[in-house]
């Protein structure tokens, strides 16, 4: 490898700052102190938390922010290098393959929420007395709502490049690790860009729900807006709520006009379409980094370092001949040994968990799970409906008119990522202040942030919509019912599936927190499977939130596999305009 | 004075395509063996299915032959050919890099060092004529300056061997040409490093302008069919009476029938016969605008393949299918580069579109066993119906799952024209009442 000092860019005459180097300046040292700050106490011993309890002094905040954000960047952080690596040995190996995709969906199924007592658990006794075992277990609640997608979409983009590039980069003979970081991530970027995005509005529901943990007697309290709301809620003190609301609306404006935006815009140039794009994403943040004279030149460095990285033939297996297959009989007698030990290692795992279960569960518990996750569906099914029904009027009224669109999508985008679950006491008061049926009034959390999916999609399928078709059918005087069901309802049905596959599970987990909602010390409670785990949990009872867990990952697979994969095929198959 | 010694050869080379099961299917490529010496370009000339991209790929290393070897610097190939670099017909640049970088890549992975590579790309940029563009993103360009990065990006690697798999045909004529003779005079002054071209095309006269040597390859499976050797000086003049007849003669050798001597076999333009007769995808309109244009002055039911392929600019990819359909539906007949219509060829001419359905199913049904096939199970049911998997299997037991795709969807197509029976594509039934 050449080490030699990277090259300076020339710098020519126009070498003095410019206004861009002070702004940006300032952004990068505010990011550093930011960091510096939030970090501290990470590694404080566990009673340190009790010393200093949640302030709710909104001049607090702003720190509980920074700690909140902090935890999601790292969970980010992680989540990148599952994708990296599990979707990299999945798109490699035929056999990992064969396994680790089908657990890859079930994991993308399964409520991860209902799952936080156990990784609590585990991880207050991996780091016993600290702060910091705490802090990993709200991380890892976070990576689980990130992970999956994002490397649902690596490995999608790993099998899918495209045949003349990887024929080019195994003709010059790229080495594996030069073809990961040359061809394979640059292909992948996109898509992945735009699945962190959507990770990111998973996680900042998950961290409200996580930041503050009781599981049977041990209670966490973690700095941050999620405990702040908990206390909040504990003191039933509105004005706090509303802070608290307040400021994560600041800060989700902040990472999406900071990071994302740049990213998503940077991101474009990946694109692997050879005509210059339609739509052209801009940022005002990558703009201004762009403009920049002596902070471009002193990142230069980086640039060079990240060259420096992709550059070398690193091989970390011996490179094996491609043309040397082995025969078929020995590679079949690997399968095989390979489904024969899967299958072992499968049914011992549902040995153990049914012994776990029938401890101290039978039957009536079984049946009892599955009535009230049927409920759960029923709410689900109903609400998505009535979204449907609302949001696919409204939002191609709004996607036809562009100029409207314009303005109103990135509220949609936006309102999709806040956490929803911050403003439920709200609706609890409003519950509690008017008796009103929580199996009917609460029912409506559980759409409540997931909704906005649907809208956003809706928008973008009706902006979409080939203008020579809305043409046609003005000209053939298309109007009323004919005209959504022969013109409009087609073209946006791809998108809405996209859209309501998302809202769809979305809602699955926010039954979880949705169902079980408290103030002070009332407690509002629906009947349903979410009810059903946040009870099991606050009570510490581990054998009910396994089988509860377990009835609705079954019902969420089912209902994926039975309801919506082949309806989003249909979709696919029939109604794609292009 | 002994020949030098070949710079690679091809031995007895055969390529199935693999089924999804994992057996070995179909045969694409049958023991075929060339060679490639130094100095000389070859040109690998054969329709779409005749297995020549995948021959370049064997030779490039990038697919290993079912059976046979590639010698390359005296040593069996076993992977991606060190100084072997390929131009493709997709460009397939990065979008992702600047031309420079997409041009340094190879470098890379030879781990030249970056100054030196900087170096070398900037000269292979400037070779080629892209100077100006180095920081242009591949999408900012035209097509034929993408083309010149995919020349860039192979020789700046100081490649012994040129691979090009139809490196023209996404560009228009204009462009194609100008790139074509950008080439070639760098090739004449021997100001490329490399020693030797091998190129796939469709396109005769794209062969016959730049080959020492053409390789004509027959389909299903490929085999060499021909070999001619081309011995006109460069700068070649398609207007040069030799040039001209050299055309003629390869389109006479490409359409010629495989079997001519059986004579009652007149469908031996398509491989397979009966039921296994593979197909191409050819629309209705086509025929109907073609057995006119044929019938049309100058022509008056007779014309010349490469000329009628110029006045109606179709490449022999498209030209030679519609032809040989039409010529196993007997509308037409070709012999020795020409094709002639057939009495029933010149009524449908003339004849209004009514009529025409009508005279197309009966030759269908007479022609095409697999048309007959499907109208006689369809009869012979009570509920006048039959799913399409049952003839897409019958025909898998012939041809590649692919070529039996293609097949069943032109007899389709074919047979709702000519009103032989209805189909529905989501139900995949046919059956014989129209929809009311």
């Amino acid at each position: 490898m050449n080490l030699k000092f990277p090259e300076i860019p020339v710098i020519h005459r126009q070498s003095l700052p410019n206004i861009w180097d002070a702004i940006a300046l300032a952004l990068i040292i505010g990011l550093f102190v930011a960091i510096a700050h939030g970090a501290h106490g990470v590694n404080a011993p566990l009673k340190a938390l009790d010393a200093t309890p949640i302030n709710l002094d909104y001049t607090f905040l702003p720190y509980y922010a920074m700690r909140t954000t902090l935890r999601m960047f790292a969970a980010l952080f992680f989540s990148f290098v599952f994708t990296f690596t599990y979707a990299t040995l999945a798109a490699k190996s035929r056999r990992a393959e064969m396994v680790m995709i089908p657990i890859l969906d079930v994991l993308q199924s399964v409520p991860v929420l209902g799952f936080l007592s156990f990784t609590v658990t585990f991880f207050l006794n991996l780091f016993p007395g600290s702060v910091l075992g705490a802090e990993c277990a709200a991380v890892f609640a976070i990576f689980t709502s990130q992970a999956w997608n994002m490397a649902f979409s690596f490995y999608q983009s790993l099998s899918t490049v495209p045949k003349d590039l990887d024929e080019v980069a195994r003709g010059f003979r790229l080495s594996a690790w030069q073809k990961f970081w040359r061809l394979e991530t640059p292909y992948a970027m996109p898509s992945l860009v735009w699945n962190t995005m959507m990770s990111m509005s998973g996680g900042w529901f998950f961290i409200v729900a996580s930041e503050a943990i009781t599981v049977g007697e041990t209670t966490v309290k973690l700095p941050g807006i999620g405990s702040y709301i908990a206390v909040a809620i504990d003191e039933k003190n509105v004005q706090a709520i509303i802070y608290a609301s307040l400021m994560m609306l600041i800060v989700i404006l902040l990472y999406d006009q900071l990071l994302f935006r740049p990213v998503v815009a940077w991101a474009a140039k990946f694109r692997v379409e050879l005509s210059a794009g339609q739509t052209v994403e801009r940022s005002w943040v990558l703009n201004m980094f762009q403009r920049t004279r002596w902070i471009k030149i002193a990142f230069s460095p980086v640039g060079w370092l990240a060259r420096q990285f992709a550059r070398p033939r690193l091989q970390f297996l011996p490179a094996k001949a491609p043309t040397l297959t082995t025969s078929p009989a020995v590679s079949r007698m690997f399968d095989y040994l390979f489904f024969a030990a899967l299958a072992v290692i499968t049914g011992y795992s549902i040995w153990q968990i049914y012994l776990f279960v029938s401890q101290s569960l039978n039957m009536s518990d079984v049946w009892e799970t599955f009535s009230v996750t049927l409920l759960t569906m029923i709410r689900v099914v109903v609400l998505i409906f009535l979204a449907t029904a609302f949001w696919v009027p409204v939002g191609v009224w709004i996607g036809l008119r562009p100029h409207i669109a314009e303005k109103v999508q990135p509220v949609a985008q936006f309102l999709a990522a806040y956490p929803a679950n911050i403003l439920f006491p709200i609706f609890v008061i409003v519950i509690l202040k008017f008796s009103l049926n929580p199996d009917i009034w609460l029912s409506l959390l559980i759409i409540f942030g997931t909704q906005w999916y649907i809208v956003f999609n809706v928008i973008a399928g009706a902006s979409a919509f080939p203008n020579d078709l809305k043409e046609a059918a003005a000209n053939f005087r298309i109007h009323g019912w004919s005209w959504w069901k022969n013109v409009m309802l087609p073209g946006v049905f791809p998108y809405y599936f996209t859209g309501a596959l998302t809202a769809s599970g979305g809602s699955w987990n926010a039954a979880i927190v949705a169902e079980y909602v408290k103030w002070g010390d009332d407690k509002v409670v629906a009947h349903g499977i979410g009810a059903y785990i946040a009870q099991a949990t606050e009570a510490g009872n581990y054998p009910k939130i396994v089988l509860g867990v377990a009835m609705m990952s079954l019902f969420v697979i089912l209902f994926n596999r039975l309801f919506w994969r082949p309806l989003f095929g249909l979709a696919e198959r029939k109604l794609r305009l292009n | 004075m002994p020949a030098p010694a070949p710079l690679l050869e091809v031995k007895a080379v055969c390529q199935n395509y693999r089924k999804g099961s994992g057996e070995e299917g179909h045969l694409v490529l049958d023991h075929v063996s060339m060679n490639l010496s130094s100095g000389e370009i070859v040109g690998l000339l054969g329709r779409s299915g005749c297995g020549k991209s995948s021959l370049l790929r064997i030779v490039a290393g990038l697919v290993a032959p079912s059976d046979g070897e590639v010698i390359y610097q005296g040593k069996q190939l076993t992977g991606a050919a060190e100084g072997v670099a390929m131009v493709f017909q997709s460009f397939a640049l990065f979008p992702w890099l600047s031309v420079l970088k997409n041009v340094e890549l190879g470098l890379e992975a030879l781990n030249v060092p970056e100054i030196e590579a900087r170096k070398r790309a900037l000269k292979a940029i400037d070779l080629i004529g892209l100077d100006g563009f180095e920081s242009a993103y591949p999408k900012e360009l035209s097509g034929g300056m993408r083309q010149r990065v995919g020349f860039a990006r192979a020789l700046v690697v100081n490649p012994n061997i040129l691979l090009m798999d139809e490196p023209f045909s996404a560009l228009d004529v204009l462009t194609a040409e100008t790139l074509r003779t950008d080439l070639l005079d760098l090739w004449v002054e021997g100001r490329m490093p490399i020693k030797s071209i091998l190129m796939v095309t469709h396109n005769i006269e794209e062969a016959v302008l730049m080959c020492d040597r053409i390789i004509i390859l027959s389909s299903n499976p490929g085999r060499i069919a021909a070999e001619i050797k081309v011995n006109l000086q460069h700068p070649r003049n398609r207007l040069d009476p030799q040039f001209r007849q050299l055309v003629d003669t390869i389109y006479a050798r490409m359409t010629q029938r495989a079997e001519p001597a059986k004579p009652q076999q007149k469908d031996g333009a398509f491989p397979g016969l009966g039921l296994g007769m593979s197909l191409p995808r050819v629309s209705t309109n086509t025929f109907s605008g073609f057995l006119e244009a044929v019938a049309a002055p100058p022509f008056n039911g007779r014309a010349d393949l490469p000329h009628i392929a110029d006045e109606l600019t179709m490449e022999i990819d498209e030209l030679f299918p519609v032809a040989e359909t039409l010529q196993l539906l007997r509308f037409a007949e070709i012999e020795e580069g020409d094709i002639k219509l057939t009495d029933d060829g010149k009524r449908f001419a003339e004849m209004d579109t009514d009529q025409r359905k009508k005279l197309f199913g009966e030759h269908l049904v007479q022609y095409v066993p697999l048309a007959a096939r499907i109208r006689t199970v369809l009869d012979e049911r009570p509920t006048h119906r039959a799913s399409a998997v049952r003839f897409r299997e019958e025909l898998e037991d012939y041809m590649s799952e692919e070529y039996a795709d293609v097949t069943l969807r032109s007899v389709t197509n074919w047979g709702r024209f000519g009103e032989l029976f209805a189909y529905d594509e989501t139900a995949e039934m046919f059956s014989l009442e129209d929809p009311n």
